[in-house]
């Protein structure tokens, strides 16, 4: 079964990287460039799980989640935090956020897709 | 060719944006320089090298990754506002967006990395950051792979057990976070044979429950290879939002579980998902992702009318092969029109009928095409001005002088490749004017100047042309030093009586300069001569304009193509050569009137009052001897760099037209006053001359009796 992923990154090495990471596993990617580009890419889709940044223009990562969570039908929806801190506060920031997990960038492909099999079946 | 790799292509599309930021951090800069108060701009250049250290990261580039890591540490501080900016702080800021852009390029032509620069400017960004030395080191772990492996407190690691004990209770906040049992479960029993059990014994009565709350616990009997640290990788999302026990070793079947429990594997899993619904019913939190919400966005309309202003100023990337690939068949299309519109001509056709109407339709929008195609090349001159505003920071802090340049016009298209080019003669006239051109701070205030200098940089498209202007502010050309200089070198006579131009355009000579210590800066042997000279190889002109006491400028005017040129066609001696339309001023014929003999092997001819000297392009080009006559020739007046014109007899004018530049690449010799090749239209390849490379060539043979004046024509 091909899971639907929606990443949002405001660099596009990034967003390559995780295409190429996920889709050899099966993965379907969709990406967005910010995180108002992701709620507007959201509103046409119901991925099985979501991955973003933090520091993206327009709206950062935190106004992301909190965008995604405050919709009904995304208050379940796996969300990971792609961050290149390990530093605890930023994890604790995101989770009260309401992300799922977290990914420390550079991120290890397969980890990625553990991860993502981890949260989203 | 072998298969394109991705991760290099994504590598080779990671340093394209790299320049993108480097771009942005630059832009955003500037912008602090003349409000650091600004928080969103403040985000930008943070998020600028943000990005940078990430992809970095993912490339392992270590060195850049360490250097925008503390880059961005400083920057960070400034955007919380633990540090305020300050001018100090701005310039340092300019100079490590410098040094990262060199890290940039460096790593990615792997070539030595600037270690020395780099660390002295972090020691200056350290500075900054005073005493936090404890952040430092954890930057550091930042960095280090991590697993996601995680190890919690209380794990009883007994790495030879092969029987875990797993205790979970999911407090109520782990649905917040969309985290599910139901899949941790299923991650868990993964690992090898499992036992899961329910423990519901907390779930209150209905009347009591809150339906978001969690009640629920669970134990797992897990038979696995896997350690506890393995087991507690499974939860480390979740760390802190359950009660979490593994402990090792415990036999199966152990006495505390109630017996009823105590079911096999492949029904203890549907017995969860029977579970699970109950959980899912009163807790619709941990419902799965499926959209319960009538709302329907899925087939929503407005949904892709949102998406579309961000989907608007999209951009598709494309291999610079493959349009240089595009560009050369538009050629070959040009060609094969004139081709064709020369055997129709051929053919006797009326100029009405329907081929040569319709010839005419072709050659529009085969014209258009073209149009269309160079227009792909072309780029915004930012980047190139951009690299040119830390050449005036670097060249400014060498001399000591406050210097600030003002650029204009930087969204003007030019080609690539000509921006390319363009890169290192604008380095060398920048360098000038902040060296030579701008007085130092002392001259400057005596003449009631601002102390600070001034450099203007700008682009525009002036009729068909592009043209890039340096000018500064100074103190203008001294050219009684000029020409003295020249004298003294053996360039001039040392009575040649010279107008104002010429003795600005003396700067072009070979050999001369202008500084009498050669300053580090302006270099050693690289003249304007050489700056003239790449201008002249992208096919354009430069020019000076200076005035005392209010500065210097230089006009660079190029062609918006390098691939296309509107050409002369004329015959000499029988060949077919092609001059550059736009260096042909005006066609004039011979007659006795308008020629004069000034000595064997030199005419001059007449024209409206001033004498230009006559080359035949037949014997330039070494086709033919000197003619015994040249009445009723045909002369072109040619316009030179400096303003001065030299007339060139060709036996005649062929058309006007169109052409296609075919370079000659190396395997052929570089003849002196060639510049390139075409095709023209009934297949035959002519000559593309470069008119002032030939008549300086024409006046060096000359070589008796070379007047001052004609010298400084060249």
């Amino acid at each position: 079964m091909s899971l639907s992923i929606l990443a949002v990154d405001d660099s596009r090495t990034m967003r390559d990287m995780i295409r190429f990471a996920l889709e050899p596993a099966g993965f379907t990617v969709t990406t967005a460039d910010d995180g108002v580009h992701g709620v507007e890419v959201l509103d046409g889709m119901a991925p099985d799980a979501i991955i973003t940044d933090i520091n993206m223009p327009r709206m950062d990562g935190f106004g992301f989640i909190d965008a995604v969570r405050g919709q009904d039908r995304h208050r379940a929806t796996p969300i990971l935090v792609l961050t290149t801190e390990a530093a605890p506060e930023l994890k604790a920031r995101a989770r009260s956020a309401g992300a799922t997990g977290w990914i420390v960038k550079p991120f290890d492909p397969i980890k990625l897709v553990k991860a993502l099999h981890m949260v989203a079946g | 060719m072998t298969t394109p790799d991705p991760m290099a292509e994504i590598r080779a599309s990671f340093f394209i944006e790299c320049e993108e930021l480097l771009e942005a951090l630059q832009d955003g800069l500037e912008q602090l320089a003349d409000d650091a108060s600004d928080i969103e701009t403040i985000n930008v250049v943070f998020r600028a090298v943000h990005s940078i250290k990430g992809g970095a990261g993912a490339f392992g580039l270590e060195a850049l990754v360490r250097f925008a890591h503390r880059y961005e540490t400083v920057m960070d501080a400034v955007r919380s506002g633990q540090i305020a900016p300050d001018d100090a702080m701005i310039k340092l800021f300019f100079r490590c967006a410098d040094h990262l852009s060199d890290l940039v390029r460096g790593s990615r032509d792997e070539t030595e990395l600037p270690t020395a620069v780099g660390e002295a400017l972090l020691g200056e960004l350290d500075s900054y950051l005073g005493g936090t030395p404890a952040e430092e080191t954890e930057e550091d772990i930042d960095f280090q792979p991590m697993g996601l492996s995680l190890d919690l407190p209380g794990i009883n690691s007994a790495p030879t057990a092969n029987t875990l004990q797993v205790t979970f209770s999911p407090q109520t906040e782990l649905y917040a976070t969309g985290n599910e049992p139901f899949k941790l479960l299923g991650n868990l029993a993964a690992l090898g044979a499992c036992t899961i059990t329910l423990d519901a014994s907390a779930l209150p009565s209905l009347e009591a429950l809150e339906p978001e709350n969690c009640y629920l616990s669970w134990t797992a009997e897990l038979e696995s290879a896997a350690d506890a640290a393995e087991v507690a990788s499974i939860f480390e999302f979740v760390d802190g939002l359950c009660a979490l026990d593994i402990s090792g070793g415990a036999a199966p079947g152990f006495p505390d579980l109630p017996p009823l429990d105590d079911i096999p594997l492949g029904a203890e899993l549907d017995d969860v998902e029977a579970e699970a619904p109950v959980a899912k019913a009163e807790a619709p939190s941990a419902a799965p992702a499926q959209p319960p919400t009538p709302a329907g966005a899925m087939a929503d309309p407005s949904g892709t009318g949102k998406a579309a202003p961000s989907a608007a100023k999209s951009v598709v990337r494309v291999d610079l092969d493959r349009i240089e690939r595009l560009v050369n068949l538009v050629g070959e299309l040009v060609i094969n029109q004139a081709m064709l519109s020369q055997s129709l001509e051929q053919a006797g056709l009326s100029p009405h009928s329907d081929a040569m109407n319709g010839l005419e339709e072709f050659q529009r929008l085969t014209r258009d095409i073209q149009d269309s195609v160079m227009m792909i090349r072309a780029q915004p001159v930012k980047s190139l001005f951009q690299r040119m505003s830390r050449i005036v920071r670097e060249a400014s802090a060498a001399v000591g002088k406050d210097v600030v340049l003002s650029p204009e016009g930087e969204t003007t298209e030019v080609d690539k490749t000509v921006i390319e080019r363009l890169a290192d003669p604008l380095t060398h006239m920048i360098r000038n004017a902040v060296d030579h051109g701008l007085e130092d701070t002392e001259t400057r205030r005596a003449a009631g100047k601002s102390a600070k200098g001034t450099v203007r940089l700008t682009a525009a498209h002036r009729s068909g042309r592009v043209v890039i202007e340096v000018s500064d502010d100074g103190g203008g050309i001294n050219r009684p030093k000029v020409q003295q200089i020249a004298i003294d070198k053996g360039l001039i006579p040392a009575d040649a009586p010279l107008s104002d131009t010429e003795i600005d355009n003396l700067l072009f000579l070979p050999g001369f300069s202008t500084a009498s210590e050669v300053s580090d800066l302006s270099g050693r042997g690289v003249g304007m001569d050489v700056v003239r000279t790449a201008i002249q190889a992208l096919g354009g002109r430069i020019t000076i304009a200076s005035e005392p006491g209010i500065g210097t400028t230089f006009s660079i005017s190029l062609p918006l193509t390098l691939a296309v040129l509107d050409g002369m066609v004329v015959k000499v001696a029988g060949e077919t050569l092609v001059l550059p339309l736009n260096l042909v001023v005006e066609t004039l014929t011979i007659d006795e009137t308008n020629i004069d003999h000034v000595r064997p092997g030199l005419n001059v001819v007449r024209v409206r009052g001033s004498f230009v000297p006559l080359s035949d392009l037949g014997v330039v080009l070494g086709y033919r001897p000197h003619l015994e006559d040249y009445i009723d020739r045909v002369v072109l007046l040619i316009a030179l760099e400096d303003g001065n014109r030299a007339a060139l007899v060709v036996d005649e004018i062929d058309d006007q037209r169109q052409v296609v530049i075919k370079g000659l690449d190396e395997s052929f010799y570089r003849a002196p006053g060639i510049a390139a090749a075409t095709i023209l239209g009934d297949g035959q390849i002519a000559l593309i001359l470069d008119p002032s490379d030939i008549i300086s060539q024409a006046q060096s043979h000359e070589h008796s009796a070379i007047t001052a004046r004609k010298e400084i024509a060249v």
